[in-house]
């Protein structure tokens, strides 16, 4: 009860406190300085999307602006739901999906866990390993097409030394079998360091005394690795994934410089088919609908995802 | 100096991880080489079989970005006057003659332009919410934060056809005004988040003392706060900048003209017959290396940077 009165003084004085001067008060400032950027958000974000909503709606084509527009209902969003172009699209980003996060928290974490036996000059080689992450990946993915050239690209160069065959027997981005691939390796090549960052960060969060208590308990490093380290690890894992999940469901800029979805459809993920639908076709009343419904999945998987989050750390 | 102690890894195991670390950073490491060793070659060595590793540097490449050039017959190359700089001799000595300057000059001016305007004004926006939200009671504080994250989550390709439409009404389209407005509103969350986890760790008796001591709250803030959080602020807008500058799908889909950025132009450089893979690396190279620059500038602040300050180490 005292505690709480105290409390409530000391919350209270401040306040008081910066009434006596003049100025303005402590929630003008707070409003001042809080609205350009709800403001900006608003007109910016949520406009648009209210927008989106609203054109989902209609048969309107942004190259048509003058043709009557025609109010459609929920037509778009079911015709969407039944075309199998679509699905096929939701599971080539499935595929993209599933296999860059595999690859970027087994790679990504293995190399955390070998920076953090903190042999020397670890700091220089963490710089160097997270360089390809900050780069723009359009103009990177570009030049991916290059590497992925039979014969004259390293990448196809190097895998035929090692494989012992001919570089020019394979194409990475011409093949039907092989594109899906292509992106799945750029992209964990693009952005393994982040997984790992966030590892090394979790790594470096356990207490060594949780170690050693263990080693007097003569926990075989085994058991220490799959008792303390992977648990007290697991939630900085999981943050990563959810980043990566949500970057890569909306990926657009890489994918589109090395492959523009093709060859056919193969790498064709829902944001270049959004984009052709949006852009290519200008059916805007379609691709707004489509728009809505990729939004809806990101943020009703996100939330799912965070709420399974929380329930890891709180143990 | 370091004591004994039985969970430290030995020296065996540090010299093992040591060179898995290392190799995979050569192999990761290896493509931006590579394009950066691309740009200095000529021509035909950037697509020789097989690939070449040692070879005779040229500017060549750098020549191609900043200009175009038409092909010229051997007669009319020699009836013409000396060079008059090293450059045109580069390209001359190619059997091709300068028609005038490319546009990536140009690009490359809009991306900084751009750039530096959506930063500045995101961090400026951004601090003033951030400082709102880090110490005055908000009604709905912790919605209108996870609204401000949330904005992020948007799939650009969505939010583009409103915006598409929105900016051609209002005459924004293929502007500088348009694009540093649309980065800002992407980068202001960023910014908002990782600013407002810096003001949290400045402690609040600062301010209470200056207050006490007479300043009004706006002087308390800029005048104790500011400093205070100012290598926060700078790592949080080379953060905006580095998203601005590599921002790709909202500058491909509303500039075409004027206003377009580097990322969407640099892939479309072509040279005389067929792409010339030198000038795109050299362009890519000065594009990049900026960026690389921060990183290693940032490396302390990295993981904040890119997890919106979930992660602060």
């Amino acid at each position: 009860m005292l505690n709480t009165m105290t409390e409530r003084v000391a919350k209270v004085t401040p306040l008081a406190a910066v009434r006596r001067i003049r100025g303005l008060s402590d929630r003008t400032i707070a409003w001042i300085f809080v609205a350009p950027t709800i403001f900006l958000l608003l007109a910016i974000n949520i406009f648009p999307l209210v927008w989106t909503i609203r054109l989902s709606l209609t048969n309107y084509r942004a190259n048509q602006p003058n043709r009557p527009l025609q109010w459609v209902g929920l037509d778009n969003y079911r015709r969407i739901l039944n075309d199998s172009d679509i699905w096929n699209t939701m599971q080539v980003t499935a595929h993209f999906l599933i296999w860059t996060i595999v690859l970027q928290v087994l790679i990504g974490f293995t190399l955390a866990w070998l920076i953090n036996r903190k042999f020397k000059g670890n700091d220089l080689w963490t710089t160097i390993i997270v360089l390809p992450m900050m780069l723009s990946p359009a103009v990177v993915g570009n030049f991916w097409t290059f590497f992925y050239q039979p014969q004259i690209g390293i990448f196809n160069y190097v895998v035929a030394f090692f494989a012992g065959a001919d570089p020019s027997s394979f194409t990475m981005i011409g093949s039907v079998d092989l594109a899906p691939w292509s992106i799945v390796i750029v992209d964990t090549w693009m952005w393994t360091p982040f997984v790992m960052l966030i590892c090394l960060a979790g790594l470096r969060s356990i207490p060594s005394y949780i170690y050693e208590a263990a080693a007097i308990d003569r926990a075989s490093s085994w058991r220490q690795f799959w008792t303390i380290t992977i648990p007290m690890v697991m939630p900085f894992l999981m943050l990563a994934v959810l980043f990566r999940g949500i970057e890569n469901f909306k990926m657009f800029d890489l994918v589109v410089q090395l492959t523009g979805g093709g060859p056919g459809s193969t790498t064709e993920l829902t944001s270049i088919n959004l984009k052709r639908e949006a852009f290519e076709k200008w059916r805007t009343g379609y691709a707004s609908a489509y728009a809505i419904i990729l939004f809806v999945t990101v943020f009703g998987l996100a939330s799912i995802y965070v709420k399974a989050l929380n329930k890891v750390k709180e143990r | 100096m370091s004591s004994y102690s039985i969970t430290a890894p030995s020296s065996r195991q540090k010299w093992i991880a040591g060179t898995i670390v290392i190799l995979y950073a050569l192999i990761t490491i290896t493509p931006l080489v590579w394009i950066i060793a691309t740009g200095f070659k000529s021509g035909p060595d950037s697509i020789s079989y097989p690939p070449k590793v040692l070879f005779q540097p040229t500017l060549e490449g750098y020549v191609n970005l900043f200009t175009t050039r038409t092909r010229a017959n051997a007669e009319d190359l020699a009836a013409m006057p000396p060079p008059e700089t090293w450059y045109e001799q580069v390209v001359r000595d190619n059997g091709m003659v300068i028609a005038g300057p490319s546009r990536y000059g140009e690009r490359f001016l809009n991306s900084v332009i751009i750039g530096f305007g959506s930063t500045f004004l995101s961090v400026f926006l951004g601090t003033l919410a951030a400082y709102a939200f880090s110490r005055f009671k908000i009604p709905l504080k912790d919605d209108l934060l996870f609204f401000i994250l949330s904005t992020r989550m948007m799939p650009p390709i969505a939010v583009a056809i409103p915006i598409f439409l929105m900016f051609r009404t209002l005459g924004l389209s293929d502007t500088h005004l348009g694009m540093i407005l649309l980065y800002t509103a992407v980068n202001i969350s960023l910014a908002v988040w990782l600013l407002k986890g810096f003001i949290d760790e400045i402690p609040r008796e600062y301010e209470e003392a200056a207050l006490i001591d007479g300043y009004t709250r706006f002087q308390a803030f800029y005048k104790v706060v500011l400093p205070q959080a100012a290598t926060g602020i700078a790592s949080t807008a080379i953060f905006c900048l580095i998203f601005a500058w590599n921002e790709y799908a909202f500058a491909v889909l509303l500039t075409s003209g004027t206003a377009q950025t580097a990322p969407p132009f640099i892939p479309t450089i072509i040279g005389v017959g067929g792409k010339d893979w030198p000038a795109v690396a050299a362009g890519a190279t000065l594009f990049l290396l900026p960026v690389m620059v921060f990183t290693i500038l940032l490396r302390k602040h990295l993981l904040r940077g890119i997890t919106f300050g979930a992660v602060r180490k």
